[in-house]
């Protein structure tokens, strides 16, 4: 029969130790965390960038990914959006009796390779195991710690007239990837999700540009609720043109059938970075260079007049307003 | 050939705007029967690029909207029942009746499930077999074909605990009633696209030879509306009318055969309660007596209680495109899509909630 979790996995007792032993010390060895103190200790200096969230996802499994790629990479692109290049990262698990132990191991070995991509380790970590019905399979939650390089100032308040607007490539993909296996909602579709860490792309952008004034990776809500919050946080408008953002056909095509705005639909390995307009060309070629960024494009620009508001041109050369994302387009998918 | 990104392509937009505005003289309201062409006038903002000789007024088809707070309240008490699992597209959950909605029935301890197509209604039945599912048929003559298919189905299969609540509706019955009202002057209808790929489009000659209206069919995307724009500025500069299929990749002019013979099969004309507009002689569709059975409506005993219309809602006249949802005082004040005071918020095919998604209501 196959290995399952019991409720004792997560006593704390012999089936605990020898579960973090085999499943996760072993696949997520690093200095710190092998130590297996309380708490992971090391020495840090200059400004620090840290953030945490929780992953939910259903199903764990998706087409390009899953909840240990995408609990590694959220947290790791938190801290990039901020400048910083991410260093470590705390990893918990919330397990619902009756996991699969090789489902366990799966995710874990996607975590180590993410991390390994992201080059973070994993430094601390726990795990609890709740009965049946009280979790849904595996929930997640990561903090991550970072260091923001000198001379390096990125806020969503920061955003200020006349700066372009870029976007680092298609949007939807993540979105789209994981309803398309939803139960009762499954459709074939070869669209994989597009989730991956950005601190690379990050420390390249700055390395062509230490100006960049904003940076915030467009995931639930999509790239319309991004652009609200940061011209909201700044007090500015922004103007985008419709034709200027990359979609691919087939999420074109799923947001027909369900009804959705691709603006709406989430992303895990996308930003949108806002820079002065005499850096942006720099910034939009190193962008380029990058394997996640390959169709990186100036979508619009920053303006001064109704702060707060998002217009954006459509195909036809009207205007119209991009507001925030009202209620849940779809829950649980990140 | 792809079937999206080319009805999207500006370049082709800019030659029929062109040619609309070199082509339009004479001053003309063309209603947009269809919500689904509602949200891609705003979405695109076609309304801004038309002429000033060109009016653009929304009509009553969005199947969400039109249906009566009466039916709302039976939808919701029938979810009340023990017994009852209601099953429904996820649209109708936020739709407030006379005193509670799906949803709030549903934090209360209602069972209440969102499918995606009525085929998952009747597995939840084959799943649930010491429970009665009841799917809500709300739709036009788009969605009807399937639900008849579905009991056909569940009578096949001997699926007993499957109901359908039948607030079915079809459109070419209201559409004389609003030009016989005589409340909308109009010299040209854009009928709608899915509904015409059912019925095909001998079911709106008489808008034509009656009224002397032009009519077109058209699709959804941005370049379908401004084809169907052009042609019926066309038939107007010509002084014609006549019904013409722009949406000639969806419909023909004879319909779906098949969707219509399976209507016909489980689905009689019946009269059917309209928002806004009151009970209309044989726009509805009632289950036949023979599968009686899977009539909600008979299978249940539910007491809806007495209907209450929201103070203070013009739902009902921007049905009728005899009001926009600028004119409603409640409009973005106490009524928003977090807190919809009627129908026309909530459905993603509703006037308000395209006006105010896409900034119609304060000026883009």
């Amino acid at each position: 029969m196959e290995d399952k979790i019991l409720l004792a996995h997560g006593s704390g007792g012999k089936l605990s130790h020898d579960l973090v032993a085999k499943s996760f010390v072993k696949a997520l060895a690093n200095p710190l965390l092998d130590k297996l103190d309380d708490s992971a200790v090391f020495d840090l200096s200059g400004r620090l960038a840290f953030t945490t969230d929780s992953y939910v996802v259903s199903p764990i499994f998706f087409p390009g990914g899953d909840i240990g790629k995408l609990a590694v990479c959220g947290t790791v692109n938190d801290l990039a959006m901020s400048g910083a290049k991410p260093l470590y990262l705390s990893l918990s698990f919330i397990i619902e009796e009756g996991l699969a132990l090789s489902e366990l191991e799966k995710v874990v070995d996607s975590v180590q390779k993410a991390a390994g991509e992201a080059g973070v380790d994993i430094v601390t970590g726990d795990t609890k195991v709740v009965t049946r019905g009280s979790a849904d399979k595996l929930f997640i939650n990561t903090a991550g710690v970072g260091v923001i390089p000198e001379g390096v100032d990125i806020s969503g308040s920061n955003a200020s007239p006349g700066d372009k607007v870029i976007l680092s490539g298609a949007i939807g993909d993540h979105g789209i990837a994981v309803i398309s296996q939803r139960e009762g909602l499954s459709f074939a579709t070869k669209l994989g999700s597009d989730c991956a860490p950005l601190g690379g792309l990050v420390a390249e952008m700055l390395k062509a540009s230490p100006n960049i004034h904003s940076l915030r990776d467009p995931t639930r809500g999509g790239l319309a609720t991004s652009l609200n919050e940061l011209a909201k946080q700044s007090k500015v408008s922004i103007r985008i043109e419709e034709e200027k953002i990359p979609v691919q056909e087939a999420v074109l095509a799923a947001c027909e059938m369900l009804g959705f705005d691709p603006l709406y639909v989430a992303n895990e390995g996308k930003m949108v970075a806002i820079v002065p307009p005499e850096d942006a060309d720099k910034v939009l070629k190193a962008m380029r260079k990058n394997r996640y960024a390959k169709d990186a494009a100036i979508i619009g620009e920053v303006g001064a007049e109704h702060p707060g508001r998002v217009v954006m041109k459509t195909v036809l050369g009207a205007h119209r307003i991009v507001d925030m994302l009202v209620g849940d387009l779809l829950p649980r998918i990140c | 050939m792809k079937y999206i990104t080319e009805f999207r392509s500006s370049e082709l937009g800019e030659g029929l705007i062109a040619q609309i505005q070199h082509r339009s003289k004479t001053p003309a309201r063309f209603m947009e029967f269809c919500g689904g062409h509602t949200v891609t006038i705003f979405r695109y903002g076609i309304r801004q690029v038309l002429p000033p000789t060109i009016e653009m007024v929304s009509g009553p088809g969005c199947p969400i909207c039109v249906t009566a707070n009466a039916d709302l309240d039976k939808a919701i008490a029938l979810a009340k029942v023990p017994e009852v699992i209601i099953t429904t597209f996820g649209d109708m959950l936020k739709v407030p009746g006379s005193r509670s909605s799906l949803e709030k029935a549903k934090a209360e301890g209602a069972e209440v499930q969102t499918v995606y197509s009525t085929m998952d209604a009747l597995n939840i039945a084959e799943a649930n077999p010491d429970r009665s599912v009841v799917f809500l048929g709300i739709g036009f003559e788009t969605t009807a074909p399937t639900i008849a298919a579905s009991i056909l189905q569940a009578e096949e299969k001997g699926i007993k605990n499957f109901y359908v609540l039948s607030l079915h509706k079809v459109c070419p019955p209201v559409i004389r009633a609003l030009l016989d009202s005589g409340e909308v002057e109009l010299q040209g209808l854009v009928c709608p696209g899915h509904v015409s790929a059912i019925i095909g489009s001998h079911p709106w000659e008489f808008i034509a030879k009656d009224y002397g209206i032009p009519c077109v069919i058209s699709g959804f995307e941005p370049l379908d509306i401004l084809q169907s724009v052009g042609m019926l500025v066309e038939q107007v500069e010509k002084g014609q009318s006549k019904v013409e299929i722009a949406y000639k990749r969806g419909v023909r002019p004879e319909g779906n055969q098949q969707a219509l013979k399976l209507m016909e099969q489980v689905f009689e004309p019946s009269p059917a309660r309209w928002r806004g507009m009151g009970e209309v002689a044989d726009s509805g569709l009632k289950i036949k007596q023979k599968y009686q059975r899977f009539d909600a409506e008979l299978a249940f005993d539910f007491d809806p209680g007495p209907t209450v219309e929201p103070a203070g809602c013009i739902c009902g006249e921007i049905l009728r495109g005899v009001k926009t949802p600028s004119d409603c005082e409640l409009f973005g004040k106490t009524c928003t899509p977090e807190n919809p005071v009627g129908p026309c918020m909530v459905s993603a095919e509703g006037s308000c909630s395209a006006y105010y998604l896409y900034g119609g209501g304060r000026g883009g």
